[in-house]
């Protein structure tokens, strides 16, 4: 497949599951070149055969997979316009006070959830830079969360994590922004996910937001921040 | 000089050997690079990301270990992964001198090699009993699949210690191309790419596949360096042609650098993007038609890296800086310090009003007035 200057290539992490699975398909479905990381082969396999995307097995929160992941999609799409960090790890479940919560699951939570993503962008910033370079437009999209603001109980380690990760994006951004490099954090809001199962399981799935929706406003956020000529991920109106 | 057998990409103590273009010699601290740089200059870098190129496995007809270095393939389009040039090597790893490994079974087109989970048939020999024509038995997801799991990082003696990928990626590594890392940009981090924005300094990219440095084979070692593709963004070409018109100067990180740009440039008269493939060498006799100054390691007298520095500056300078680095103490090798030259016929970096510094420069009152310098940095004495 070959990619011109209006198909951005895009990296998602997280991509078998939930928001991640979502973004994958509304990309695709809006034409962009998507390659993938997800923890499980065959399920990699199967959201790869059927998406037309690039699959790659990798875990975000191992240190030595990083440089494998950056890669195989930097060299499989050619380059890296849009990163979505979305690979998320819930910290304790069931979800855990603070007090409650074993220093493992907390340090789990953040090394999936900040680290992972700071070596990934890391690791990938060149590709991103060369990205802007060119007049492609570059951007790494950071899922957070309202437990990134709000003090709920029991979402310690991840509403830190996701603050902490919050927090990096805002930081980073100043700093390379020079560069034409550009990082947002959004928060999809409260969705109807493998995830979310896993924190609240007896929650009432028909109150939550399908992924669905969250993938099309996240894909309109990035289309936003890329350049106004790269039309490819616009929504027809 | 003394090898750098430590994968630190930024030492805090890395040094700089400054030749200008009068050929005065000194040594400065690397930190000073920015300093020796005016605004308008365009600083231009090979932004390749480095292969894991060296692939462990076995030639399956003899039974026999052998290790594969791809080293060339014929575009950096990221689908053109199945074909590589390679070379070969018998049983042992980079802990042993490329000059003493043991050699491969002899090698026929038609014979399978494994390695690791890529299957690859050798289709010619190329000239030498082990450069080999390879292709992988694969799809190109597959071979990006089977490098980043099986790859390692091309290395030698002077570096016992296995190298990482992040060992050998410069900060702005983007695509994965170069089979060794364009070493000169271990210099950059985005702190100083920070800092040359705000001096108005541009910076650009060639994206250019550095090749590798060193066989252990005197004749393959003659064939260096191979032909390499690279690529010229449109905003490069659009700097340089600035920087040309307006006087200023184009300092190029790296040899992959000069030679990508220097390519162009004498195949179309001026530096224009779009992919190449660079089969040129450049030496004494090359007349630079671009490039004002060159930042790269340090490089012993023999090799291709060395004869490019020649296109810089006479055997004297060069003879001068020698001496520089021996004493000096400077590191060598990738991983090593750093020497900055200004070409002789170099732009004075201080824009279209100001006339070329030229060769006449070299005469003996202004070697003397050069002793100014050595409040900015220790001016190097050389009897030549």
């Amino acid at each position: 497949m070959q990619t011109d200057m209006q198909t951005p290539r895009v990296l998602i992490t997280g991509g078998t599951s939930g928001l991640g699975l979502a973004l994958v398909r509304e990309l695709r479905a809006r034409g962009a070149r998507v390659a993938f990381v997800a923890r499980t082969a065959e399920r990699v396999a199967a959201v790869a055969r059927e998406h037309a995307a690039d699959g790659i097995v990798g875990d975000v929160a191992q240190k030595h997979d990083i440089h494998r992941i950056a890669l195989q999609a930097s060299g499989v799409l050619g380059g890296l316009d849009v990163l979505v960090n979305n690979a998320s790890d819930l910290g304790p479940t069931p979800l855990a006070l603070l007090g409650d919560t074993e220093c493992e699951d907390f340090e789990r939570a953040l090394v999936t959830n900040v680290l992972g993503p700071f070596r990934l962008t890391k690791a990938l910033l060149g590709s991103l830079a060369a990205s802007a370079r060119e007049g492609r437009g570059s951007v790494v999209l950071n899922i957070s969360s309202d437990a990134a603001v709000n003090a709920y109980g029991g979402w310690g380690a991840y509403g830190s994590s996701k603050a902490a990760l919050a927090h990096m994006t805002r930081i980073w951004n100043e700093e390379i922004s020079s560069q034409g490099v550009k990082l947002l954090a959004l928060d999809p809001g409260d969705m109807d996910t493998p995830m979310h199962a896993l924190a609240i399981p007896d929650a009432d799935r028909a109150t939550l937001k399908q992924p669905r929706a969250a993938a099309v406003e996240i894909a309109d956020a990035i289309a936003d921040l890329l350049p106004t000529r790269s039309t490819v991920l616009r929504r027809a109106s | 000089m003394i090898a750098a057998d430590r994968p630190v990409q930024r030492a805090t103590d890395s040094k700089l050997l400054h030749a200008d273009a009068a050929g005065r010699v000194r040594t400065l601290p690397r930190s000073s690079l920015l300093d020796l740089l005016s605004p308008g200059d365009v600083v231009v870098a090979n932004d390749a990301a480095t292969l894991p190129a060296s692939l462990r496995g076995v030639h399956v007809e003899a039974g026999a270990a052998i290790e594969v270095r791809l080293a060339a393939r014929a575009s950096l389009a990221s689908a053109d992964v199945l074909r590589f040039q390679a070379i070969v090597f018998g049983a042992g790893d980079h802990r042993t001198r490329t000059e003493d490994r043991a050699l491969p079974p002899p090698l026929e087109p038609g014979q399978k090699l494994q390695l690791g989970p890529l299957t690859a048939v050798i289709e010619q020999l190329l000239g030498h009993p082990r450069l080999i024509a390879l292709r992988f038995d694969a799809s190109a997801a597959e071979v990006w699949a089977g490098l980043a799991r099986h790859g390692r990082p091309i290395q030698y003696a002077h570096m016992p210690e296995a190298l990482q990928l992040w060992d050998v990626w410069t900060p702005i590594a983007a695509q994965p191309v170069a089979y060794e890392p364009p070493s000169a940009g271990f210099a950059l981090d985005w702190q100083l790419l920070a800092a040359l924005a705000s001096k108005g300094i541009a910076f650009v990219t060639v994206t250019h596949a550095a090749g590798i440095s060193s066989t252990g084979d005197p004749d393959l070692d003659q064939l260096l360096p191979f032909d390499e593709p690279y690529r010229i963004p449109p905003t490069t070409e659009a700097a340089i042609r600035r920087a040309s018109r307006e006087g200023h100067r184009v300092v190029a990180i790296g040899t992959t650098v000069v030679r990508a740009l220097e390519h162009s440039a004498a195949r179309f008269g001026a530096v224009v993007a779009g992919d190449g493939v660079a089969d040129q060498r450049i030496g004494a006799q090359t007349r630079l038609r671009v490039v004002d100054a060159i930042l790269s390691g340090t490089h012993e007298p023999g090799t291709s890296h060395y004869d490019l520095l020649r296109a810089f500056a006479d055997e004297s300078t060069l003879r001068c800086a020698d001496q520089a680095l021996d004493e000096g103490g400077f590191r060598t090798h990738e991983f090593g310090d750093s020497v900055l030259i200004f070409a002789a016929n170099a732009r004075t970096g201080r824009g279209a009003s100001s006339p070329y510094t030229s060769r006449f420069l070299r005469a003996p009152d202004v070697v003397q007035e050069s002793g100014r310098l050595s409040s900015a940095g220790r001016l190097v004495g050389c009897s030549s």
